[in-house]
């Protein structure tokens, strides 16, 4: 049966026909929805770990233990993971391990553009990279089966195109999975990284190497397809499919595993064209690699290390290095005239997040930032995050901000999963070291911005099994914490009282606004109005940065600004706005029961 | 495969029911024979923000997004949204755009006019060769329910392509929940008579 299927949720359904068992990673976009659809098989145990190396060593424990795994991650994720994806590379697995890396060439929602690639050449270990649905899928049935033959986790790594586009694809089915395993293989020099045993892997690591550059040149998805020989191209990933189209009479050598490389099958190639160039999107790993065995191409003084290289820019950028004749560039449409008003991203109407932000705001306090939705704080009309780095980083920036002993008290914002991510830690520090600062963690009761993922705050798993829910306060006091507040984030005058407690206080102080994402929340109140009588239109509520709060036809007849108006339409009935109007003119609807 | 290699580009904004739009259009072409590709990009704002679809169909598809100035058919559920992906239609190519406007943050903030409806009609018939612009929100508004209006505007383009009207209504009633249905049937019909 052929259907259409994105490429994570092929990933999902490679794993499933790949025999994949036990499933884990942490969510993050370009990648949360592969377990999101890994969870649909109930033939596959899969979980939202807390962070990805959490993961990776639950997933590592798995293939020791002779059950086929699978961890995700987006590209940052790598970086938490990757300390214990190296050590299995030493080890060895009794059953396969494939690790899903989901990079994000033009940062569509990531900190960075980094290339995992070089992650497979740092821990020796192989690369594969779909470039379609179809191949994801193949992959990770191929990517196991490569697991168990050369006794190595393999690494897949897409782009979010791959992950986020949907294509065709054959379904196959699932092979029969033992239902019990054990027991453990005891096999305490190979599972041991222990200085001495691991010393005697390494040549058995870089022997490996060899033997997987010598598959790489028989893997069927490293294929030469001639065409003219004028130009020749190597290339991988979706980029390939981009080219195919820019360059239709080019010939091609199109990569699938990209790590060990084929040095045959480039040398062959290489040698039967004329000029040959390596297209690839962000860094020039291919190309480091080919003019390292001596042979003469180019690549990053055409394609740039920057953003995604679409099929617009392939054929603009090679037109103008005479890849391509003039005549064949495509004209592109009308552009449209004037000044466009962008529509950037806002909190939601009804997100329990603004209340922090209006008051940080109003209290001008330098603020550590953190990852989640509640980014965009640093953003008008907010402008009240001024530092964001990595998961869990706002907590010990806070801290380097207390030891610096800046003259005004300073806060740290963190969401609820990325506090049990990596927040727990830093937070300990603080407690440790008798740091100064508050850490507004803002509960939500979900991992909102990755599309609303469960964590350890919830009272259930990705499984849909019911769970013992972690109360963050409970949990805030045992790691020594002594001054913790927990305050309803919608309550803005409790919140400003409480904000000025926690700053007030010399030490580590918790501030916990809890309240729900109103994606998870089955509580939506009927649209609030404006009394258009006693709004005098001084733009107190614009202030929230709330969408269904909007500026209104009537004026002020002194000021000539417009008076408030909400949309019925977008109003959740949050209350806020009403909380933070001096004039009253901010109400419920009347014959409203609630 | 039934016919020719059509691009479409979908433009709105997050909440108007695009993605599932543009799944429907995409399941609707591998049907009908076609190889399939599609492509969403979307912004950072679960609700709010700029959406936009590629699809297409052909006989044999690579790349999963479309180049400016190549698409058959550029669908919009909103009039800044369609505006701002003017570039991307084929001239001759046909717009289908649903008459709404929402304002972003950036207008309703003062910061910024709307651009005017008449000048950015007048640019679209300029670029494409066929404009249609279609009641869509009022027509599943009337329809009781206003997040019909995707199935409303696939209805409308469903009408402009040549393929038959039973392989569109299978993939709605695959894809809405069991209750709307009927509804969506309905949509999908009141649909195809804004472009008939």
């Amino acid at each position: 049966m052929r259907v259409l299927l994105s490429g994570n949720e092929a990933i999902a359904r490679g794993a499933y026909e790949a025999g994949i068992q036990v499933a884990a990673g942490y969510p993050g976009t370009p990648s949360s929805e592969i377990l999101e659809n890994v969870a649909k098989y109930e033939e596959i145990y899969s979980e939202w770990s807390v962070n990805e190396k959490v993961a990776m060593d639950m997933a590592a424990g798995a293939a020791y233990s002779g059950r086929r795994a699978m961890v995700t991650t987006k590209q940052v994720g790598m970086n938490v993971l990757s300390d214990s994806l190296f050590y299995t590379v030493y080890t060895g697995l009794e059953a396969g391990l494939v690790v899903v890396t989901a990079d994000d060439p033009g940062m569509f929602s990531s900190q960075n553009e980094q290339d995992n690639r070089y992650y497979a050449k740092l821990g020796k270990l192989p690369l594969l990279e779909p470039g379609d649905s179809q191949e994801a899928k193949d992959f990770v049935i191929r990517g196991i089966e490569l697991s168990e033959s050369f006794d190595t986790p393999v690494m897949i790594r897409t782009t979010m195109r791959t992950s986020h586009s949907k294509s065709l694809v054959d379904l196959g089915e699932r092979p029969e999975m033992k239902e019990e395993v054990g027991p453990f293989t005891r096999n305490a020099e190979k599972y041991n990284c222990m200085c001495l045993w691991a010393k005697k892997r390494h040549p058995m690591v870089e022997d490996r190497l060899l033997r997987l550059a010598d598959y790489a040149e028989t893997f069927p998805w490293n294929r030469i397809e001639w065409g003219d020989r004028s130009l020749g191209i190597i290339v991988s990933g979706v980029v390939y499919e981009y080219a195919r189209e820019v360059f239709p009479d080019a010939s091609f050598l199109k990569l699938g595993m990209t790590f060990p490389l084929p040095r045959l099958l480039i040398r062959e190639f290489a040698g039967g064209v004329k000029r040959l160039v390596v297209i690839e999107e962000l860094d020039p790993f291919l190309e480091e690699q080919i003019k390292a065995m001596g042979i003469e191409v180019v690549g990053k003084e055409i394609f740039p290390p920057c953003d995604e290289l679409l099929p617009q820019t392939l054929r603009d950028l090679g037109t103008k290095a005479g890849l391509l004749p003039e005549d064949r560039a495509r004209g592109a449409g009308t552009q449209p005239s004037g000044e466009l008003p962008g529509r950037s991203p806002v909190l939601c109407p009804g997100c329990p997040h603004r209340t922090s932000f209006y008051l940080l705001n109003k209290m001008k306090l330098p603020v550590a930032g953190d990852i989640g939705c509640y980014n965009l704080g640093a953003l008008p009309p907010f402008n009240a995050q001024h530092t964001m780095g990595a998961m869990g980083a706002s907590i010990g920036v806070l801290h380097g901000m207390g030891k610096a002993r800046l003259p005004e008290p300073a806060a740290a914002t963190i969401g609820d999963s990325t506090f049990f991510h990596a927040g727990i830690p830093p937070l300990l520090n603080m407690v440790h070291n008798h740091g100064v600062g508050t850490v507004i963690i803002m509960d939500n009761f979900t991992t909102a911005m990755t599309g609303h993922q469960d964590n350890p705050g919830n009272d259930f798993t990705l499984m849909g099994e019911a769970t013992r829910r972690v109360d963050i306060a409970e949990l805030v006091r045992a790691l020594g914490v002594e001054k913790i507040l927990t305050v309803d984030a919608f309550d803005v005058e409790a919140m400003e009282s409480a904000l000025k407690e926690c700053t007030g206080y010399g030490g580590t102080a918790v501030l916990i606004a809890r309240g729900a994402c109103v994606f998870v929340s089955r509580n939506p109140q009927p649209a609030y109005v404006v009394d258009t009588d006693l709004c005098t239109a001084c733009g107190r509520c614009f202030r929230l940065g709330c969408p269904a709060i909007v500026k209104g036809e009537e004026r002020n007849e002194k000021t000539g600004r417009r008076k408030a108006q909400i949309d019925p339409v977008l109003c959740t009935g949050c209350d806020v706005c009403r909380q933070v109007c001096p004039t009253e003119a901010i109400r419920k609807p009347e014959g409203n029961p609630s | 495969m039934s016919g020719r290699a059509l691009n479409f580009l979908i433009a709105g904004v997050g909440g108007q029911g695009i993605v599932m739009a543009s799944d429907i259009l995409s399941e609707v072409g591998a049907r009908s024979g076609y190889d399939v590709k599609k492509s969403d990009i979307l912004g950072l704002a679960v609700r709010g923000g700029s959406v936009v679809s590629h699809v297409r169909w052909a006989e044999r598809v690579h790349a999963p997004v479309l180049e400016e100035g190549n698409a058959d058919y550029l669908i919009g559920f909103e009039w800044l949204e369609v505006f701002r992906r003017i570039s991307y239609v084929k001239a001759g190519g046909t717009i289908v755009v649903n008459d709404c406007r929402l304002d972003p943050v950036s207008v309703s903030s003062g910061q910024l006019p709307y651009p005017d409806r008449t000048e950015m009609l007048s640019q679209l018939e300029r670029a494409a060769g066929k404009v249609y612009v279609i009641p869509g929100l009022e027509t599943a508004i009337e329809l009781g329910n206003s997040r019909t209006l995707n199935i409303v505007v696939l209805g409308a383009l469903s009408k402009l392509l040549d393929i038959e009207a039973g392989v569109w209504k299978e993939v709605v009633k695959e894809r809405v929940p069991a209750r709307l249905v009927a509804l969506n049937q309905k949509a999908f019909e009141r649909g195809r008579s804004l472009t008939g």
